[in-house]
């Protein structure tokens, strides 16, 4: 496929290793802040591949994963009305809430469909006019113009059935939450591609500018990675800390303008809980009051369920310690015993982009032996 | 969730500002995008596809200066191997930001 069968070639990715190990002098902390990215890192075998080179932390890159369970309670409630279809990206379905996720509720009676697109959920609003169909809004900036693209159709099409459970986040407070931790250790970031496709990186020059940490726009293919790992590495080796595009097939400096236009058009910035994490200051997005009557919280505010509620963790599940980058998921207890894809504790197990289900997918030892051989993970250089 | 697939324009289906598609072609398989966000897309250009909307147009001349840049690295490593002091100067020339 093009676009990424060249960003897989093994003897790109080998060059890449072998120049970022020369250039070290010592082992860096690096974090990655998006899912797709912690997973690519794993199954391509690099984080294993520069373990003494670099280290690298997964931040809180999986948006399903940091979704607050008061929002998915929220959710089950509504697909337990009569009049109300629900839909979502098939990973949030997946997620537990206080007690049980989304799937479970559809096995109970609760209408619950998978769509691949918020576009879809409008077109399904249209072909059923008598019920609410209401779009659970999950995802980072990269997922937001989508939903408020919803929104405009919606509207435009004079759709009385239509709205939207809004539960978007925003990388950069997020990042900044990291660095302002006590005891953090990222030096670096590599920051997210298809995040960055819709922002552009310019609000990342005053960023660098307060935190002196190197932020290198980067993608998702394993020459991307270590292309972005490697600008890391010399940025920090020669003192500097600036913002670089290692993903300019993609990103713009200034963002994607359409895009933009359409989320600040229906969306505002606000605080929001992260799940696990506590409220971000500016952590989220939630619709304008011009687009209110596409609130789902308000449309059906008789369903219970504030907003606006303390952010519940598990007893037994450190999954804010993940998500935060301060544990990494094979050092917790229960991972692989307790805690498995199939009977998850926490969010980073479940989704297909916790930082979790990468490390039970990717590195339990019985997996790695049955890759295929050629597959496209740059080859061990030991 | 923030999965980007890069797809081939084939035909452009609708041109409206918001609800503008086209067909897009991903490794032999045809699937109607949305379009709003990338309203100059051309016909033959590759675009990102998230969540049933195309987010960039894919700049075909930076994606290859990025594998050129990678082939010098290539041959800057042919010559013959530094010793492990002297390997720090063996890297490829500057990278534009």
């Amino acid at each position: 496929m093009k676009y990424v069968d060249e960003f897989r070639d093994t003897r790109a990715a080998r060059r890449l290793v072998d120049d970022i190990r020369r250039t070290a002098t010592r082992r860096w902390v690096l974090m990655e802040v998006c899912g797709g990215q912690t997973h690519s890192l794993l199954r391509h075998g690099i984080e294993e591949e520069l373990r003494e080179t670099v280290e690298l932390i997964h931040g809180p890159g999986c948006p399903v994963c940091v979704t607050p369970a008061e929002d998915i309670d929220f959710a089950q409630q509504l697909a337990l009305r009569e009049d109300v279809l629900l839909t979502s990206f098939g990973d949030m379905l997946r997620v537990p809430g206080t007690r049980e996720s989304l799937l479970d509720v559809r096995a109970a009676g609760g209408q619950v469909r998978i769509v691949y697109s918020p576009l879809d959920a409008v077109a399904l609003a249209q072909k059923h006019p008598d019920r609410q169909v209401v779009f659970f809004a999950v995802g980072f900036e990269t997922t937001a113009p989508a939903t408020a693209l919803a929104v405009r159709q919606a509207e435009q099409l004079g759709l009385e059935n239509f709205s939207l459970l809004v539960s978007h986040v925003r990388v950069q407070p997020a990042m900044e939450s990291i660095l302002r931790s006590p005891g953090n250790r990222v030096e670096g970031f590599l920051a997210a591609g298809h995040v960055c496709t819709i922002t552009g990186f310019d609000s990342y020059v005053d960023f660098v500018r307060e935190f002196r940490v190197p932020v290198v726009v980067t993608g998702f293919e394993p020459v991307d990675l270590l292309e972005g790992i490697r600008e890391c590495v010399r940025q920090l080796e020669s003192g500097r800390a600036e913002v670089t595009n290692c993903y300019a097939r993609s990103v713009r400096r200034e963002g994607n303008r359409h895009a933009l236009v359409a989320v600040e058009q229906v969306y505002r910035i606000a605080d929001v809980p992260w799940r696990g994490l506590g409220v971000i200051p500016s952590g989220g997005l939630r619709l304008r009051p011009e687009y209110a009557r596409f609130d789902a919280r308000r449309r059906f505010e008789d369903t219970g369920c504030e907003e606006e509620l303390p952010v519940i963790t598990t007893p037994d599940c450190p999954a804010a310690e993940v998500l935060a980058g301060r544990m990494r998921p094979s050092d917790c207890p229960q991972f692989g015993s307790r805690c498995t894809p199939d009977s998850p504790l926490g969010a980073p197990m479940v989704s297909s982009e916790g930082a979790c289900a990468a490390y039970f997918r990717y590195r339990t030892p019985a997996v790695d032996a049955s890759q295929p051989a050629g597959a496209s993970q740059p080859e061990a250089t030991r | 969730m923030c999965l980007g697939v890069p797809g081939q324009v084939v035909e452009w289906l609708d041109r409206d500002p918001v609800f503008g598609r086209a067909s897009v072609e991903f490794a032999g398989v045809r699937r109607v995008c949305h379009m709003a966000c990338v309203p100059d897309a051309e016909v033959g250009e590759y675009v990102i596809v998230h969540a049933g909307i195309a987010i960039s147009r894919i700049d075909a001349e930076q994606a290859e200066r990025l594998l050129d840049e990678l082939r010098t690295l290539d041959m800057d490593d042919e010559l013959p191997p530094p010793t492990a002091a002297a390997s720090d100067d063996a890297t490829a020339g500057e990278r534009s930001p």
